[in-house]
């Protein structure tokens, strides 16, 4: 398909609109002004329009293939949530008006909505405050580890380093490096982390252990009363990384655990669209220790019930993003949390880890599944011998599906990883088990077949290879 | 591809060829195997000091970014400069033509034996 590039053709406009009264020379200094016209292709709105529908209906999305990708929680967003977010008080209000003079008092249900988002992950997660501004998860995380870091200088601390176990997320060492400490790895045993392993890591320079529970096994981690005990004694802080929260809605809350920090991915958890990096939303919760640190300004209530915002946190570690975050996605969150209630949620967990369970146990003799045991909302599988993750995974775009997950977690050979989600009925996930055995018979009884899939897609299989080592970066819009 | 006998190989999959005060030292083609298609080799500046069981660089392919860990200790005297525009060469012949560093040796290497290094890999591969 050409780009819009490709397309244009010079002098052919579309919807232009109406000439403003004033040139830009008039109204801006002479070094602001552009020597060259801007280079856009020029179309006209019908080439547009057929141009993005084309693209999206290329495309695997949630609202028309099953999605099962590990670790990304795909699941359905319901409209109502949209509407909520598209309510005009919402999308028209500035985001600076909170906190102009007077402003305040036209931004009460907005100030509102981000309290209410508070008090809902707070009971949802036990933890005893909430920061709704980091704009993702790996911006959650890294908040959270900057929130670690301003503890134990604040305590005088000296701390050097953060355990991530080889289980954990790959974000996880990227955001502690960022964030300046030196990360040290420990390796599972038989799944989990292993307690004696852990011991034998920890020292008073460790600062933190950054913890994806349920691990990207799927297993949840039965030591963690142990592994609690051991990082107090030397005042090590436990960091959960809330990408698997789905399993574990209303059946465990992190903070009563022992956990000192978390940040959850509203775009997973909460039913709230993956964009293409975003816009999303990492709200990070801390125990009460971890208080002062937060974020600034804070949505704070007076005795009257009207809401502010509070800057005057002198400990804190500043701002972390523009204004307050993706505001229209913590609205989307806020909607999706209130309509199901703590109920609802409970059972949303209950029914992402049936479905993955049901997966496992229907897929066990087509796939080699190394932890064959009750997992939470995902499972790790391997390609059967001979059969390699990728070719399985482009058969099952072929067949409808999007792919699981491949070639993560590192520690699972040749691997699978579905995460059904709680939001696929019971027909779905038999057709899906269905296309996934073709494939794979496909890749043992025909592999020079299976080596071309996808065969059926606009685009065939691509040279990640050549891509990975010719990256070609621009687009020559001459 | 079996393991050639005269050199010392690490459980990390990284292998040291001992000539004299020196020493050869690339990843085995157990490594190079599964991995997948290698994109990116990172490595270090001559000059600078490599440690036994300590990352000196790290290999990209296609599935993932893996650190690489020194099987020796001392100083790194050369590296291989070609594999930046061709680190497909670290898949074709990891054992030669696709060798990382050549390091001086500020300690006697020491490794696993070929067949040690086997039950290694046996070891891992289910």
């Amino acid at each position: 398909m050409k780009s819009l590039f490709a397309q244009s053709v010079a002098g052919r406009v579309g919807y232009l609109p109406e000439k403003p009264e004033k040139s830009a020379a008039e109204l801006l200094s002479a070094h602001l002004l552009r020597k060259v016209e801007p280079q856009l292709p020029e179309l006209s709105e019908l080439d547009v329009v057929r141009h993005f529908t084309r693209l999206s209906q290329q495309n695997f999305g949630v609202d028309s293939h099953f999605y099962p990708l590990g670790s990304c929680t795909m699941k359905y967003n319901p409209k109502f949530t949209e509407q909520a977010a598209a309510l005009p008080g919402f999308t028209r209000l500035h985001p600076l008006l909170a906190q102009m003079p007077e402003g305040e008092r036209y931004t009460q249900g907005a100030l509102q909505c981000l309290w209410d988002m508070e008090q809902a992950l707070k009971e949802i997660t036990g933890m005893a405050g909430y920061t709704l501004q980091p704009m993702a998860g790996a911006n959650g995380e890294f908040t959270g580890v900057k929130l670690i870091a301003a503890y134990h200088k604040d305590k005088g601390n000296k701390k050097t380093k953060i355990i991530v176990p080889d289980s954990a997320h790959g974000t996880n060492p990227a955001s502690a490096v960022l964030a300046g400490y030196d990360i040290v790895n420990i390796e599972s045993k038989d799944g989990m982390i292993d307690p004696e392993t852990l011991e034998a890591a920890l020292d008073d320079d460790v600062a933190a252990l950054m913890m994806t529970c349920p691990n990207t096994l799927g297993l949840f981690e039965t030591h963690l009363p142990q592994i609690v005990e051991k990082l107090r004694k030397v005042d090590a802080l436990l960091y959960y990384d809330g990408a698997n929260m789905n399993a574990v809605l209303g059946q465990m809350r992190v903070g009563d655990v022992g956990f000192d920090v978390v940040h959850l991915n509203v775009h997973k958890t909460f039913a709230t669209p993956h964009g293409g990096g975003g816009p999303g939303a990492g709200p990070v919760g801390v125990s009460e220790k971890l208080l002062p640190y937060l974020p600034v300004g804070r949505v704070e209530k007076r005795a009257d019930d009207s809401f502010f915002l509070n800057f005057d946190y002198p400990k804190s570690i500043g701002h972390i993003a523009p204004f307050y975050g993706n505001f229209g996605i913590v609205v989307r969150g806020l909607a999706y949390i209130e309509r199901l209630g703590g109920e609802g949620l409970r059972r949303a967990s209950t029914f992402a880890v049936l479905n993955a369970n049901y997966l496992r146990v229907v897929l066990q003799d087509t796939l080699d599944i190394p932890y064959n045991r009750v997992c939470m909302h995902e499972f790790v599988a391997s390609a059967p011998e001979g059969q390699r993750a990728l070719d399985i995974a482009k058969g099952l775009l072929d067949r409808g599906y999007h792919a699981p997950t491949i070639y993560f977690p590192l520690i699972v050979k040749e691997c699978l990883m579905p995460e059904p989600t709680e939001t696929e009925s019971k027909q779905t996930l038999d057709a899906f088990v269905e296309a996934l055995m073709d494939a794979v018979a496909e890749g043992r009884d025909t592999p020079e077949k299976a080596h071309e899939a996808p065969v059926t897609l606009p685009i065939r299989r691509l040279d990640e290879t050549a891509a990975a080592r010719q990256m070609v970066l621009t687009e020559d819009m001459a | 591809m079996s393991n050639p006998a005269e050199l010392l190989y690490a459980k990390t999959h990284e292998w040291a060829r001992v000539e004299g005060d020196e020493a050869l030292v690339g990843i085995t083609h157990f490594a190079q195997e599964s991995l997948g298609d290698i994109t990116y080799v990172d490595l270090p500046a001559v000059g600078d000091v490599v440690t036994a069981g300590e990352d000196f660089g790290s290999v990209e392919s296609v599935k993932a970014a893996s650190d690489l860990l020194s099987p020796v200790s001392g100083e790194v005297i050369a590296v291989n400069e070609a594999l930046e525009a061709a680190p497909e060469t670290v898949n074709a012949a990891p054992f030669t033509e696709g060798w990382m560093l050549r390091v001086k040796l500020s300690a006697p290497a020491t490794g696993l034996s070929a067949a040690e290094y086997e039950a290694v890999c046996a070891a891992e591969a289910h």
